[in-house]
């Protein structure tokens, strides 16, 4: 790291930093969307589960 | 030519859309990874430093790909209120909602980046100049449809509110990309997406275009995967009301549940 560091030169403060807060932002942004992937998926699968969405044997007789 | 047409409004059908997604998801994602991995490793350690901007030259690779991302989500998303506003396609509804906070981060990090490389190579992490406003416009632009995407709860209601802001926000895409021409900016003229033909050597220029298509196969795989999420959201949506309603009418015949 502190190899890279000094390759970089005398900005490599600047480059570190674009791509920490680039990594950070992506990383961030993929989690929220499988996270909300997830919590859909389960919501859903309850749903199904409890049979929501179809009609009750004893409300059709 | 119909044949692709047909192919595509096969697609368009949801339950088709989770089906084809979820075999595709997986291939999207592993090349996008091996993609950017190669490009990092071209850009950090074969790219060579540029002999004016130096180092810094390395931040180049990862802001121009988010300052194309942040376009071309917002391109897809004017294409997607079009969807709904002519077609009244739910898919297109889907599609905009999904791409807004992809490419927020990405106009985000087009910023932050930017900010970062000008400090060293401007003396400044901000000027008010017509390239760097109009992306912090196209910033707050996603900003504000997403707010508006959570204010407004019937989906379609919404659908149609966001489309027709969205398509009223596109005017600001060619701005950005023409700012630089229009414009005296201290922000650079285009490099590569010129008249012409690009600027760059190839050994700077390779690893950034690789980097800019692992960067997309990334982002489109993130769509995909925000999309599907929002179609179960829908159908969660769909299924809790109908399961209301199954219990209220249970409840009025005063059968239990």
């Amino acid at each position: 790291m502190s190899g890279l560091l000094a390759g970089f030169g005398p900005h490599a403060g600047f480059i570190l930093a674009s791509y920490g807060a680039a990594a950070l932002i992506l990383a961030g942004l993929t989690l929220a969307i499988l996270r909300d992937h997830r919590a859909q998926k389960r919501a859903l699968e309850t749903l199904e589960r409890r049979g929501a969405g179809r009609r009750s044997t004893r409300e059709r007789s | 030519m119909a044949r692709m047409m047909a192919s595509l409004i096969d697609l368009a059908n949801p339950t088709r859309f989770m089906r084809f997604s979820a075999a595709l998801l997986p291939w999207l994602a592993t090349a996008a990874t091996l993609l950017i991995l190669a490009g990092l490793y071209l850009a950090w350690f074969v790219a060579p430093a540029d002999y004016q901007q130096g180092e810094t030259i390395r931040i180049m690779f990862i802001h121009v790909p988010a300052a194309w991302l942040a376009m071309m989500f917002y391109s897809m998303m004017a294409l997607s209120a079009l969807g709904t506003l002519v077609w009244r396609h739910p898919l297109a509804d889907v599609a905009q909602k999904a791409a807004a906070p992809i490419g927020a981060c990405f106009a985000l990090i087009c910023l932050i980046t930017g900010a970062l490389w000008g400090k060293p190579m401007w003396g400044t992490y901000w000027v008010w100049d017509a390239r760097l406003t109009s992306m912090l416009v196209l910033l707050l632009i996603y900003l504000g449809l997403i707010a508006l995407w959570r204010v407004l709860d019937e989906p379609s209601r919404a659908a149609r509110a966001v489309a027709i802001l969205t398509l009223v926000g596109f005017v600001n895409v060619p701005i950005i990309k023409f700012s630089v021409d229009w414009w005296n900016t201290l922000h650079q003229p285009a490099s590569v997406l010129r008249m012409g033909g690009a600027t760059i050597h190839p050994s700077m220029l390779w690893p950034l275009l690789i980097l800019a298509v692992g960067f997309t196969l990334f982002a489109l795989a993130l769509h995909m995967a925000a999309m599907r999420a929002e179609i179960m959201r829908r159908r969660v949506r769909t299924l809790t009301i109908l399961e209301a309603e199954r219990l209220d009418r249970l409840a009025a015949q005063g059968m239990p549940a």
